[in-house]
Parts: structure tokens; C-alpha cells; sequence
């Protein structure tokens, strides 16, 4: 099994090939060409073509608030998570056999429970008849809803996404030399010191892989504003979702998912000049 | 190393508590005898599972996904074995984007995915359909797929397949006889992990089922976006309890750490 021609892997390639082009791309194109109809309330998608469906989603006040609410509350679930994150992953490292792989499997498990579950258990914590309301009551500060609103949603956002920055910082972590840590103090280095220049510069590459990750999930996260947001508290996926389902209006709906889709590459690209950037300085 | 400090504790036991506060409240609440949301405190009971058990959407979304993830988890490896073997294997021009395409689910959002596909099987006349419907999930699970059977393609000892191949041996029969038992535990742990990854799936599937092909997260989804009784705690908490059973069985065959943070 040596390469011996260029065809072979081709070969082997083709039905994948064959799959994910008629199953990606060109369902991607379609409705990229999609989001360029025109649409009528009254007799459906026209087959003249316009810009019609960006302008309106970049002008009308209502989309525009509801894409600066999903980059506020990505933005936010990414600050917490790295917050969060980098410190239990950090602490998780330090601990021995067996607690190590318990509390791993503990914090990455979650993963694999549907966001439906996840989100639903939080509509029950964060209720006005829920737990943390309750909790609330019975030290006298009377009944907090934090259900259907931005906190609610960042939340659950925060439980969800936190397992995929744990995971890449943790891979960082786990190739550090550990001798570095302990070189630095006895050459009199602080902690503190020994965390920041040390410690830090080394794992930054894996921080900034889980956040851009968390960003983009967050941003085009669909159960968790559906569930925690109620019908007011829109983000991108669920206004999509309504012009898709509700108001039938598939060409717009098209346009803000493109939007999200080419908002969200934009960023990844920004992302990967910088862990390059970042990938040189730290290699040297 | 040295061991975590006081605060360092504290705060892993707060992680630890706040990542199992919605999975022990689902737990809970789900034997409660009451028809609301409440805590049980005097009396456990198993009316609202029973409730789930007689309930034909429930039952029949929970089969409709079982059957989905089966499929599309099998065909994710009939796909990524070739295509593993060819990306991992051969140096050829067009090699990386054939690796990008096949990764590219796991960037593009799944939002994005589901417009896309009901574009597509709108003008083909195809909604509704149970196969096209595995056919979407197959593209979402195929990278999780592909990933763990390039990682155990580049972990083997490629010693052995020379050996056969110098002893006679034709190259689909080291393929069949040493190549995949080799890469065998890449291959079940990828499988199921795209099987968790479907049966879990919800923001594509909303766009892209019909009433007869309502998957369990979709049909919870819509459950719990109408009414709220303890039936949807319930059927949470047997999700709970599948994906523990799913998550024992990862971690004692091959090691949930190494197949959800990557090979060591």
C-alpha cells in the first residue's frame, strides 16, 4: 500500500467525495443562491433576483439587535468559559490517579447529553418556582426569575460549552514539560510569576483554540435561547428558525444564516492568523 | 507537581457542582408523584416514566432515532475507512482539501446545515423521507468518525502489514486480516460516538423532519416548548441514564478521555 499513483486516493476518496458534495456544497449553494430571491407575503419566493433580503436584515433595527445580542452573549459565554476553564483544567492536571480521570469524566461527560436535556434541567434551576428561586425565598431576598432572560441563556451557555475549553487547554497542559514549573521557582520565581510567564504563554495556544470554538458555538447555539429565551429573547438560530417556520419566509431566513455562516468564517480566519501568529512566537 | 491548594479545591468542587446541577435536578424531579415540576421529598414514584412508556410519540421518536443513529453511524464508517486511509496514507494534491471537506460539518454550524439540506430536499421532492433524513445525519456524524480512524491509521505499527505483504499476502487481504483489526478500537469508538452524536442531533433535525420522521431530541424539543410536566423530566432522565450506559461502555473499552480529548 505505497503511493504509487495519484489515483488511488482518489479512488478511495469517492464515495465521500461524492456524498459531501451533494450533501454540503451544494445544498450550501442553493441557498446561497436562495437568499438572493425575492420574496412576496402573498405569492411566495419569486424567481427574480435581489439584494433585497441582506439590506433589509442589515438595516432593520429589529435583526440588528437580536446579531448584536448573539455577539454579546457569545462574547460573554467565551470571557466566562476561559475564566472558568482554564483554572479547573489547570486544577484538574494537578490532581492524581483516580480522581484525575473521575472528575475528567465528570466534567467532559456532559458532552454527550443532548443540549435538550441540559437546557431543560436549567429551565427547572432557573424558574420562578425553581431551585435557585426557591433558595432565594428561604434566605428573605424574595423570588428571583432569572428564566427567560440574556443571564439564563449564558447560564446554560457556560454549562454547555465549557467542556470543549477544558478539553483543548488540558491537551495543552498535558504536553508541558513539569519540570518547567518547579525550575522557575527554585530559580526564585513567584508563583504568580511562574503562572504568567511560564505557565501561561505555553497553554495560550490551547485557549485560544477553545474559544474560538465556544464562540461559535454559542453563537449559532439553537435549543439554549429556545429554551431559556422564551418567545421574546431571539438569537441568530431561532430567528432563522421563525422565518423559516413561521413566517415562511425562506429567502430571509436564508440571508441570516449566511450572514451567521460568513460572520462565523470571518472570525475563524481572524482566529487562525492569530494562533499562527502566536504558534511562531512560542516555537520561536 | 505539587498538590492543589484550599481555594484550588473549592473552586473544582464548584465546577463539579455547577456541571451536575441540571442532570441531578432532571434525576430528581423525575420520580416526583406530584404534576408539577416539584422536588419529591416524602414519596418517590415512577408514574411519569410509566407515562413515557405509554406514550406513543415518545416511544415512536425514541425508536425513529435509534434506528437513525444505527444507520448513520454505520455508513459514517463505510465512508471514513477509504477516505482515512486515503488522506492518513497517500501524499497527493488535493489531499487537503478533501481532509477540509470532510471536517467541514464541524465548523459550519449545524443552523446552517439544516437550511441548507431542507433547500435541497424541498427541490427534490425528498422531505419527509427517512433515508434522506439518515443521509443528513451521515454528513454531521462522518467527522467524528474519520478523526478517530486517521488518528488510529497513523497509531499502528505499519511493520506488520509489510510483513504480510511480503509473505504473499493479496493487499485487501492485509487490509481485511491485519489493517482493521489494527485500527479496530478507532473504528467502534468512532462509530459510537457518531451513534451519541446523531441520537443527540437537534438543530438540524428540526429543519429537516416531518411529523412521520420526528426525532426523540425534536419531539422533546417541541414537548417541552408547549407544556411543562414532569413526563419531559422523565424522559430526560432515561436519556441521562442511556448516554451513562453509552459513556461506561467508551470508557471501559477504550477510554473516554482519550476518545473525546484526543489520542495520547
Amino acid at each position: 500500500m505505497t503511493a504509487r499513483t495519484h489515483s488511488t486516493p482518489w479512488f478511495l476518496s469517492l464515495p465521500g467525495l461524492i456524498f459531501f458534495l451533494g450533501m454540503v456544497v451544494l445544498p450550501l449553494v442553493l441557498t446561497a443562491v436562495l437568499s438572493f430571491h425575492a420574496y412576496d407575503f402573498n405569492l411566495g419566493v419569486r424567481d427574480t433576483y435581489t439584494l433585497s433580503n441582506y439590506t433589509t436584515v442589515l438595516s432593520d433595527p429589529y435583526f440588528l439587535s437580536i446579531f448584536w445580542r448573539t455577539l454579546r452573549i457569545a462574547f460573554i459565554t467565551t470571557v466566562l468559559c476561559v475564566m472558568i476553564g482554564v483554572p479547573e483544567a489547570y486544577i484538574l492536571s494537578r490532581m492524581w490517579n483516580p480522581w484525575r480521570s473521575v472528575f475528567l469524566l465528570v466534567i467532559i461527560g456532559p458532552l454527550l447529553v443532548s443540549v435538550v436535556v441540559r437546557s431543560f434541567g436549567w429551565s427547572m434551576l432557573l424558574g420562578s418556582t425553581g431551585l435557585i428561586s426557591k433558595a432565594s425565598i428561604m434566605l428573605g431576598l424574595g423570588p428571583v426569575r432569572i428564566l427567560y432572560s440574556e443571564t439564563a441563556i449564558v447560564i446554560a451557555l457556560v454549562h454547555v460549552m465549557l467542556p470543549f475549553m477544558i478539553i483543548p487547554v488540558w491537551t495543552a497542559i498535558q504536553k508541558l514539560d513539569p519540570g518547567l514549573e518547579s525550575a522557575a521557582w527554585s530559580l526564585g520565581a513567584s508563583r504568580f510569576t511562574a503562572m504568567r510567564r511560564i505557565i501561561l504563554p505555553q497553554i495560550s495556544l490551547g485557549v485560544l483554540s477553545g474559544s474560538l470554538i465556544v464562540f461559535g458555538l454559542s453563537a449559532s447555539s439553537f435549543a439554549i435561547p429556545g429554551l431559556l429565551g422564551g418567545r421574546r429573547l431571539k438569537m441568530a438560530a431561532t430567528v432563522v428558525y421563525d422565518e423559516y417556520m413561521h413566517e415562511l419566509n425562506w429567502p430571509l431566513g436564508a440571508a441570516i444564516a449566511f450572514i451567521v455562516l460568513v460572520a462565523n468564517l470571518l472570525i475563524m480566519l481572524a482566529y487562525n492568523r492569530m494562533i499562527e501568529a502566536r504558534a511562531r512566537k512560542v516555537l520561536g | 507537581m505539587d498538590r492543589n491548594g484550599p481555594i484550588a479545591l473549592i473552586f473544582h468542587t464548584l465546577v463539579v457542582c455547577f456541571m451536575l446541577a441540571p442532570l441531578v435536578i432532571i434525576c430528581l424531579v423525575a420520580f416526583t408523584p406530584d404534576s408539577t415540576l416539584t422536588i419529591p421529598t416524602s414519596e418517590f414514584s415512577l408514574r411519569w416514566f410509566k407515562a413515557v412508556f405509554a406514550h406513543p410519540d415518545f416511544m415512536a421518536s425514541f425508536y425513529n432515532s435509534l434506528w437513525l443513529a444505527t444507520f448513520s453511524a454505520t455508513i459514517a464508517v463505510l465512508i471514513s475507512l477509504p477516505a482515512g486511509i486515503a488522506i492518513s496514507r497517500y501524499e497527493f494534491p488535493g489531499r487537503s482539501f478533501l481532509n477540509g471537506l470532510f471536517l467541514s460539518p464541524l465548523i459550519i454550524p449545524h443552523l446552517i446545515l439544516g437550511v441548507a439540506l431542507l433547500r435541497l430536499f424541498t427541490l427534490i421532492g425528498a422531505t419527509g423521507s427517512f433515508g434522506w433524513l439518515v443521509a443528513s445525519h451521515v454528513v454531521v456524524v462522518t467527522p467524528y468518525v474519520l478523526r478517530l480512524v486517521m488518528a488510529a491509521l497513523t497509531g499502528i505499527d505499519r511493520n506488520a502489514e509489510q510483513a504480510a505483504l511480503t509473505l504473499g499476502a493479496a493487499p485487501l487481504t492485509v487490509f481485511r486480516r491485519i489493517t482493521v483489526p489494527m485500527i479496530l478500537p478507532g473504528i467502534t469508538g468512532g462509530w459510537l460516538l457518531a451513534f451519541i452524536n446523531s441520537f443527540d442531533e437537534l438543530t438540524m433535525s428540526i429543519f429537516v423532519t416531518s411529523p412521520q420522521t420526528v426525532t426523540l431530541p425534536v419531539r422533546m424539543y417541541m414537548y417541552a416548548t408547549e407544556s411543562i410536566d414532569p413526563m419531559m423530566a422523565a424522559v430526560s432522565a432515561l436519556m441521562i441514564a442511556l448516554t451513562g450506559v453509552a459513556m461506561l461502555v467508551l470508557d471501559r473499552a477504550f477510554g473516554l478521555d482519550r476518545i473525546l480529548v484526543g489520542q495520547k
